[in-house]
């Protein structure tokens, strides 16, 4: 069961979303259970070799059956429409989750062919196809895209967000569980798409401060020529780590794209 | 001189695409050597590729639909072999790009040149009848209609052997679509093939919609139209309404790619999201366009079938009207992760909710039909049960993915696969299958085998849920749409269930095809001589099978809903008229033919850059319209004497008919037997 990870989640935002997955499945039973059992028993008790069932050709109206047919579904949805409201307001990927634990960590994360990199502006480092996450720590992901269309998931921990070139997004993550989850992107973007992963690593405090320290120390300067390295289409295999990290470098991105430059910056070369 | 034709184009180093090529070579050699040998040309360009006759056009569509349906099956058999052994440390047999155009090509074929085809093609046989009619409003622009849809599908067939198809899904996201990042031909083919095809259709939505509201016999009012006519009806408007979306997308798209133009690219102030809600602007009332037309087959099919009256016809076309109107309120469901607030998630997820409820009243109205009715298990009345238990399965998924908060979860994985296969196979492919086994005799003239329709509704059914049934667990599992390989072990067993289901899905459309060549072996035995075989309630039932030329010698009158059904209780379905009268038809005419070649040839001008052939089919499409519009001469007479012969000789077969007992056999009560009122027979 622990394989169905849109029910088993490591993250706050999951558990809720579970619940309402669980709700609404049972509601739908409600439908699902007697338009299968009527309709069976109806094929079988009406069948042309039964001469004991009743038959009434002409009967195709009734004003009493027409209100419970109505009404019946208008019930459930007026129930589900409700829940709906509440649940997607609470859900919303751009609310801030609230902890006992101290302040967000804040992540920027940049989709390219076909890798993802994190940005952690307040520990100045960053790292490819790696992220790391303090357990029961809010995480405030801004998220844009230097190529195409992406779209980020981590399915243990949460919800499913688009990143857009010139454009940002947010998202929010709560993982309650330590663990390596596997994220991402879920929106098809060529070549690379099918073995376009990262880790999503919650820690303990210790660990996500002696993580912070490894990127520091195995990090190379990520300024704007190592950044245009970077955005090459590349399916990179480990892990690479940065620091320093240029200032401000998600509003640097997503700039490129409001400047009058004659061609779209996304281009790759032709897919066969 | 050739644009970016090379012969690079041709993909020669691929086996599994030069053996389709070869295959698609002998195919057409074959066809074009037959038809050399029995000398059938003449009959075929007269009788078929110049015809009108919207009979023959709708069986022409859904010829085109049945060569889709196998090509679209094939790449998903190909698919399912592919992520089946594609686990981790392995790569399957197909390279990423292939793999993208298989699922691109899967979703472009079906939806547009499956499902679509299909429903226009059965509108096309029976809606005329349905109301009476003799023809449809605009004989000319429906032959147009039809050969730019074979253009369209001929672009996708063609980018098979010469260059390549899109590899950016049936969706066309930009700024992937977008010429920098998608520079090839594939994305060019795809947006031509449904551009030249989606004119036609909307032409198509043009006539059927004056059809219906201009050529009803008198007497048939709109509350008295067949539930199948108010459903292509309502189908119609919607194409109307909704194909110009993907037009104008299509066309900006176009501009982007060869113009440099910026509507939808990331940068320059071109707008991505743009092209998402343009696209289901169409796309969404798409899904319904191929939908309510099966909703209407299983309406009449249940009320045939179960011998009684529809339940509730007033509530059903209301909930029709409903369900289309919705539909174009609910489109951004396609995009609930891509950052709008929750407010408005909010009041699109109510809004998509909202469509359970006349959806889920029409299968109550279905299931009220069936109440004390006497219900024939004929191969139609199969496939709409087999419906109605598996689209429930569908529907309560889609309310569930309706859901902001879980379709979060479940966005773009293999749950949505599941999902819209759920709706679409069970809904559409069920519908226009009861409806094929419906009107089958209607068109041609005999049964098709029961045996082999059992089969083949078993092997649809059960493979359906073995196949797609394992896809709702692996989106639960968190596996995303589009892999072409993976590393999650726990994912393989249900992918190998999965295409151990196509299986049996194959075997179903194994049946389908003998079914047709067996049917066609003992069409003697099969033959429907009274041209009523399921003791039909509405108007088509009163013509011969197949339909003279003309369809009704005397157009009827109409007191009712279930016109036939009616005159047969009043003993007023088989009197022959005193007299007939000329009949004027609309002749042939080769320009519909010559407009769809035109467009193809535009289509293919424009893909490779080739200019001067662009403007070369430009120019032959508009040369046919002039030449068209400047003949007066498009209409031909039917002498009396003629529609008398005719007539004479199909009450001869019904007075045979009456003494075989043909009706009389299939053993259903409560329906008017045929040789009760043979009092009204006066052959000759």
């Amino acid at each position: 069961m622990q394989s169905l990870t849109a029910f088993y989640t490591a993250g706050a935002v999951g558990a809720d979303e579970r619940g309402l997955i669980a709700i609404t499945a049972v509601l739908m039973l409600f439908v699902f259970i007697p338009v299968v059992s009527l309709t069976l028993f109806f094929a079988w008790r009406y069948r042309e070799s039964n001469a004991e069932a009743r038959y009434s050709p002409k009967w195709s109206h009734s004003n009493l059956l027409e209100v419970f047919l109505w009404g019946g579904p208008i019930v459930i949805i007026a129930i589900l429409g409700t829940l709906t409201w509440i649940s997607t307001h609470r859900l919303d990927p751009y609310n801030s989750l609230a902890s006992e634990n101290q302040d967000p960590v804040q992540v920027e994360a940049i989709a390219m062919d076909w890798k993802w990199l994190f940005v952690y502006p307040q520990y100045n480092v960053a790292a490819v196809n790696e992220l790391a996450m303090p357990v029961n720590t809010p995480i405030s992901l801004h998220l844009t895209s230097d190529t195409v269309m992406t779209a980020i998931m981590i399915p243990r921990m949460g919800s499913q967000i688009y990143a857009m070139s010139g454009m940002r997004t947010q998202l929010h993550l709560l993982p309650t569980q330590t663990g390596d989850f596997m994220g991402k992107n879920y929106q098809y973007n060529g070549r690379g798409f099918a073995s376009e992963r990262f880790h999503a690593r919650s820690m303990t405090d210790e660990q996500f401060k002696s993580w912070i320290k490894k990127a520091k120390a195995s990090g190379q300067r990520l300024d704007e020529a190592r950044y245009a390295e970077l955005t090459k289409p590349s399916q990179p295999e480990g892990v690479t780590y940065f620091s320093p990290v240029k200032p401000h470098l998600l509003n640097y991105v997503i700039k490129q794209y409001h400047t009058g430059s004659p061609r779209n910056r996304i281009t790759r070369t032709a897919e066969r | 001189m050739l644009g970016r034709l090379s012969l690079d184009a041709i993909p020669y180093d691929n086996g599994i695409i030069m053996f389709a090529v070869a295959l698609m070579a002998i195919v057409g050699v074959v066809a074009v050597g037959s038809t050399t040998y029995l000398g059938k040309w003449g009959y075929l360009y007269k009788e078929w590729l110049t015809s009108v006759d919207h009979k023959k056009i709708g069986i022409m569509y859904i010829i085109l639909a049945f060569v889709f349906l196998l090509r679209g099956f094939v790449d998903a058999l190909m698919m399912r072999a592919q992520q089946a052994t594609a686990g981790p440390g392995h790569s399957g047999y197909l390279p990423p790009e292939h793999f993208a155009e298989l699922f691109t090509g899967h979703g472009t074929m079906m939806i547009l040149f499956v499902a679509m085809p299909l429903i226009i093609g059965i509108i096309n046989i029976a809606v005329p009848p349905q109301i009476g009619a003799r023809d449809v409003a605009f004989p000319f622009m429906n032959s147009i209609s039809l050969w730019l849809t074979y253009a369209g599908g001929l672009l996708i067939m063609a980018s098979l052997a010469v260059g390549q198809f899109s590899t950016a899904g049936w969706t066309g996201y930009a700024p992937f679509s977008e010429y920098p990042a998608n520079p090839s031909t594939g994305v060019d083919y795809w947006i031509w093939a449904l551009q030249i095809s989606g004119i036609g259709t909307t032409l198509t939505g043009i006539n059927f919609l004056v059809t219906i509201l201009r050529e009803r016999a008198p007497g048939m009012t709109l509350m008295r139209m067949p539930i199948f006519t108010w459903t292509a009806l309502i189908t119609m408007i919607m194409v109307v309404l909704a194909f110009p979306a993907l037009t104008v997308a299509l066309g900006m798209l176009t501009l982007d790619r060869l113009f440099d133009f910026h509507f939808f690219t990331g940068g320059m102030g071109g707008n991505q999201m743009m092209y998402i809600n343009m696209f289901w602007i169409w796309g969404h009332p798409e899904v319904y366009i191929v939908i309510l037309p099966a909703f209407g087959v299983f309406s009449e099919v249940t009320a045939t079938f179960c011998n009684k009256r529809l339940f509730g016809y007033r509530t059903m076309v209301y909930a029709t009207m409903v369900i289309a109107l919705l539909s174009f309120t609910v489109w951004v469901h396609h995009f609930f992760t891509m950052g709008q607030g929750p407010l408005r998630n909010t009041v699109f997820a109510i809004s998509t909710m909202v469509i359970g409820i006349p959806t889920g009243v029409k299968i109550y109205n279905w299931m009220a039909t069936m109440f004390r009715g006497r219900i024939e298990f004929k191969q139609p009345m199969l496939w709409t049960l087999g419906f109605i238990l598996l689209f429930t399965v569908g529907g309560m998924t889609g309310v569930m993915l309706a859901i902001p908060g879980i379709d979060y979860k479940v966005h773009n994985s293999e749950f949505l696969v599941a999902h819209f296969h759920n709706v679409l196979i069970p809904g559409t492919i069920f519908g226009m299958f009861a409806g094929y086994t419906y009107w089958f005799p209607k068109a041609f003239g005999f049964r098709l085998d029961e045996q082999w329709g059992r089969r083949a509704f078993w092997g649809w059914t059960i493979g359906f849920t073995v196949a797609f049934m394992p896809l709702y667990v692996l989106g639960a599992m968190g596996m995303p749409r589009r892999m072409v390989s993976y590393s999650n072990p726990a994912w393989t067993p249900w992918l190998w269930v999965a295409a151990f289901g196509a299986l049996i899905v194959l075997y179903g459309i194994a049946c389908q095809v003998v079914q047709l060549l067996v049917s066609i072996k003992n069409r003697d035995r099969l033959a429907d001589l009274t041209g009523d075989p399921w003791g039909g309630r509405t108007l088509e039932w009163a013509m011969s099978s197949p339909p003279a030329e003309y369809n009704f010698a005397v157009i009827p009158t109409v007191h009712g809903i279930d016109a036939f059904m009616e005159m047969k209780e009043q003993g007023t379905a088989y009197q022959q008229p005193a007299e007939y009268s000329d009949i004027h038809m609309p002749k042939s005419t080769p320009a519909g033919l010559v407009i769809g070649a035109g467009a193809f040839v535009f289509g293919f001008g424009v893909i490779w850059w080739i200019w001067w052939l662009a403007i070369l089919g430009g120019l032959t499409m508009l040369a046919s319209v002039i030449w068209r519009a400047c003949t007066d001469d498009v209409e031909f007479t039917i002498p009396a004497a003629e529609v008398k012969r005719v007539e004479d000789e199909r009450f001869r077969k019904l007075a045979l008919a009456g003494q075989r007992g043909d009706v009389i056999d299939t053993g259903s009560r409560g329906r008017m037997p045929f040789g009760g009122d043979m009092t009204g027979l006066h052959p000759g």
